[in-house]
């Protein structure tokens, strides 16, 4: 009969040796309705294993919060953003502000040569009055020449 | 990852991980909040589970770690809410009658049994893991697994006699 195995596979069930569908068999054995006496001893321990195999997990995950936690992983980059926004400013405005730089530089530049140019003119226009008071005397002289004919 | 597709990785071992951890803290709430705490831990590293060959294996060694860091730190903490815990517990009208119950005869011896034989017998009795697979979740030698094992079933058998050639209950 049955037994002679069931009673086999219990030995070796608590050698540890069973395997998987060896202990299925015992499991299956020992929740049938008539079991022998002698065995009976052995049942609860299976019963109970099945028993406790149908408690649940009943909480619900907030997996939803993790979504509020991905948005503030961003936070740190936001300084790193700050710092290229700033490092580009800078680096434009000193351009801007070189170039405007040069632009007031050359006219004044402009203007300094431009008023040397018209201090020259008029210095040269002064020199040609003078050189133009000689001939005043040529003409004083003349008609001093005229008058005396 | 979606949560869907999270939910649907975790669901068909989720209640595992709740029955291990309420073998090693035995109180319902505690053993919730710890499978609560070990599965937001999993989605939080939810990028990663696809290189983790086996996602199952991975969260009860999660479970099992976290619930012997729950008991050492409970130990060393507070020792007297264990106690009022457990006076309570046996106080309850209904855990007497429960107690009277052949069957939770087994879950009370089990609770006596040493940590890493729980662990075991509650792995290949209950969720009838193969020997590979725990020792992976419980980072163990084969041997050492099928020592655990045949030690623990012993011990159940032992209390089992004892009850029942005294007859209590």
């Amino acid at each position: 009969m049955e037994l002679d195995r069931i009673e086999k596979l219990l030995s070796k069930y608590f050698e540890g040796s069973t395997s998987l569908p060896e202990e299925a068999e015992l499991k299956a054995f020992f929740l049938q309705d008539d079991i022998p006496a002698h065995l009976a001893e052995y049942r609860p321990m299976f019963t109970y294993f099945k028993k406790t195999k149908q408690e649940r997990f009943t909480k619900v995950l907030p997996l939803q919060e993790e979504k509020k936690l991905n948005s503030k992983k961003w936070i740190p980059w936001l300084s790193v953003a700050a710092s290229v926004l700033i490092m580009v400013g800078l680096f434009f405005g000193k351009g801007y502000y070189d170039q405007k730089q040069l632009e007031k530089e050359k006219a004044q530049y402009a203007y300094k040569e431009t008023k040397k140019a018209l201090d020259m003119l008029a210095e040269n226009f002064s020199r040609g009055t003078e050189k133009v008071a000689y001939l005043n005397e040529f003409v004083e002289a003349k008609e001093k020449i005229y008058n005396k004919n | 990852m979606q949560q869907s597709d999270f939910l649907k990785i975790v669901t068909p071992f989720q209640d595992k991980l709740y029955r291990l951890a309420k073998r090693l803290l035995v109180s319902r709430e505690e053993a919730e909040d710890a499978t609560q705490e070990i599965l937001m831990k999993l989605w939080s590293k939810s990028k990663k589970i696809g290189s983790y060959n086996n996602v199952e294996a991975f969260a009860m060694t999660m479970t099992k770690n976290f619930c012997l860091d729950r008991l050492k730190s409970k130990q060393a903490g507070n020792l007297k809410l264990v106690h009022s815990n457990y006076r309570e517990e046996g106080s309850s009208l209904q855990k007497q009658v429960e107690a009277n119950d052949s069957v939770t005869w087994v879950q009370r011896i089990m609770e006596d049994l040493p940590e890493q034989q729980k662990m075991v017998l509650q792995l290949r009795d209950v969720e009838e893991y193969d020997f590979d697979e725990i020792c992976e979740m419980l980072e163990m030698k084969p041997t050492a697994v099928r020592v655990a094992l045949s030690r623990a079933r012993k011990a159940v058998r032992e209390k089992l006699m004892e009850k029942h050639n005294y007859g209590i209950g």
